[in-house]
């Protein structure tokens, strides 16, 4: 088989209306003017990169797309330069259209309603001591690599039965699928058959020894006819909660921690006001929305008055609708007492994130424990900010300085 | 005389974002699957008639009415 093509070239871009590019340096640095330009250009605007791609601008088209399951299908939800096969990746519900989206979500819905992720609460305040107490008397801090980026790990490691100390390895499976994978489709095929053969051992492990986690919770599980789930749907399920539950919730922990420490009044306010802090967070996921997503077009159709064909990916980005003054008064400034919020920080219709309730509670809790403990903190002018390419977005390095300024 | 109000949530729009529960924990309760519907038959008690609104107000999926009666 040849299907692992070459790498494509990404020029840089100068017309983002009509050759917009979410891989390209400036969109990775700051997307915001770029999405406003787009949006003032026009509801949808399409790219011929990605083998074809449109994208939704405003709030009203992004709600029509993911409401649209007979036009959009979710069978393909990264847009890349490739457009892999689409079984061999398949990672139901995310993947799925109705019919067989339904069950197979609620599969994976009773372990993350809101009361599941409070018996959780304690563990996630133990970990994040943990690690802060790893850092604190250093007086400086690389927040994204020491802090945010275990917090989710560590959470999801915990919920699946498995060690959190093996949390670089996953951490380096989902660089290698949503970001490396985006252009090089070996490194996507390489670390999606390393998980399926990790997950596996965990799966004939407990064969034998059945465990009180979500991979024992799966492997028991019965589909809608009774039968107990092919194993490929549970490699599926599992790693989607692995990649899905990760990067995400790092990106939010840290766009946020980022935002407080260059916005003083924000995080006095909070620390005032600890009760205000669920609140923030949902501006925060508005404001930082780490997740874009993807739909193929599977029928020709119009989205807010523009024709759309079947053939085209589609760039579902929550995050530019997030920021649609339409919708959002203020959209480009965050304000944390904000009182009507309906962000689509977690998607809209269907799939609705499944971990959504899951990823408030460590904001919550990372946020919180943080501010406890740190109250004050600031950018370290010596170092430098990076953040993630392509489909989620949010800093990678953030270094800190804690304490107050001299 | 002041408006009697009634919460009512959709069950086809609703998505579990669990938003109204959060809000509004006296007026809604959420199922096994995190999906969520109105306590009891939905009357708001008098004083919590802005957390009906505020509920209605950050569904993200447009899936809580509020009636007044």
């Amino acid at each position: 088989m040849s299907d692992v093509s070459q790498p494509v070239a990404h020029p840089p871009v100068i017309d983002w209306v009509n050759d917009f590019d979410h891989t390209d340096p400036q969109w990775t640095e700051d997307p915001f003017p770029i999405w406003d330009e787009l949006r003032a250009a026009s509801p949808v605007v399409h790219t011929e990169r990605f083998l074809g791609c449109y994208m939704p601008t405003t709030y009203d088209a992004v709600r029509e797309i993911a409401n649209d399951t007979e036009h959009f299908s979710s069978r393909r939800i990264i847009v890349r330069d490739v457009r892999p096969e689409i079984a061999r990746n398949a990672a139901p519900p995310i993947t799925s259209d109705p019919p067989v989206h339904k069950p197979a979500k609620q599969l994976l819905l009773p372990p993350f309603t809101p009361d599941a992720m409070k018996k959780l609460e304690p563990r996630m305040r133990a970990i994040c001591n943990e690690l802060i107490d790893g850092f604190i008397a250093d007086g400086k801090v690389d927040a994204a690599s020491r802090y945010s980026k275990y917090i989710p790990v560590r959470a999801i490691a915990h919920m699946l039965g498995i060690p959190e100390s093996d949390s670089d390895l996953f951490i380096n499976w989902i660089h290698m699928i949503l970001e490396l994978g985006i252009k090089d489709e070996t490194k996507l095929l390489q670390a999606v058959q390393e998980m399926s053969a990790y997950f596996s051992t965990h799966i004939e492990e407990r064969k034998t020894r059945p465990t009180d986690d979500l991979i024992s919770y799966l492997m028991n599980a019965k589909d809608k006819e009774g039968q107990p789930l092919e194993e490929s749907h549970v490699l599926g399920s599992l790693r989607l909660l692995l990649i899905a539950g990760i990067d995400t919730t790092w990106s939010a922990i840290g766009s946020s921690l980022w935002h407080l420490a260059k916005v003083p009044a924000d995080r006095e306010r909070l620390i005032a006001e600890p009760n205000l802090i669920p609140n923030a967070v949902e501006e925060l996921l508005r404001a930082y929305s780490p997740v874009t997503m993807a739909r193929e077009v599977v029928k020709d159709t119009a989205i807010s008055g523009c024709p759309v064909k079947a053939g085209n990916m589609v760039l579902l980005s929550f995050p530019a609708a997030n920021r649609d003054p339409k919708m959002f008064p203020d959209a480009d400034k965050v304000v944390i007492d904000r009182r009507e919020n309906r962000h689509a920080a977690f998607g809209l219709g269907i799939h609705r994130c499944v971990g959504s309730n899951l990823a408030r509670m460590e904001m919550q809790v990372a946020l919180e424990e943080w501010l406890k403990r740190i109250p004050d903190f600031r950018l370290d002018p010596a170092g430098t900010v990076t953040w993630s390419q392509g489909t989620v977005r949010g800093p990678r390095q953030l270094p800190f300085l804690l304490g107050k300024a001299m | 005389m002041t408006e009697r109000l009634r919460v009512h949530v959709d069950p086809d729009k609703c998505q579990g974002h669990a938003r109204c529960k959060a809000l509004a924990p006296e007026l809604f309760e959420l199922d096994e699957f995190g999906n969520a519907h109105e306590a009891g038959d939905g009357t708001v008690p008098p004083g919590l008639e802005d957390k009906a609104w505020l509920a209605k107000s950050n569904c993200p999926e447009i899936a809580i009415d509020v009636i007044e009666e």
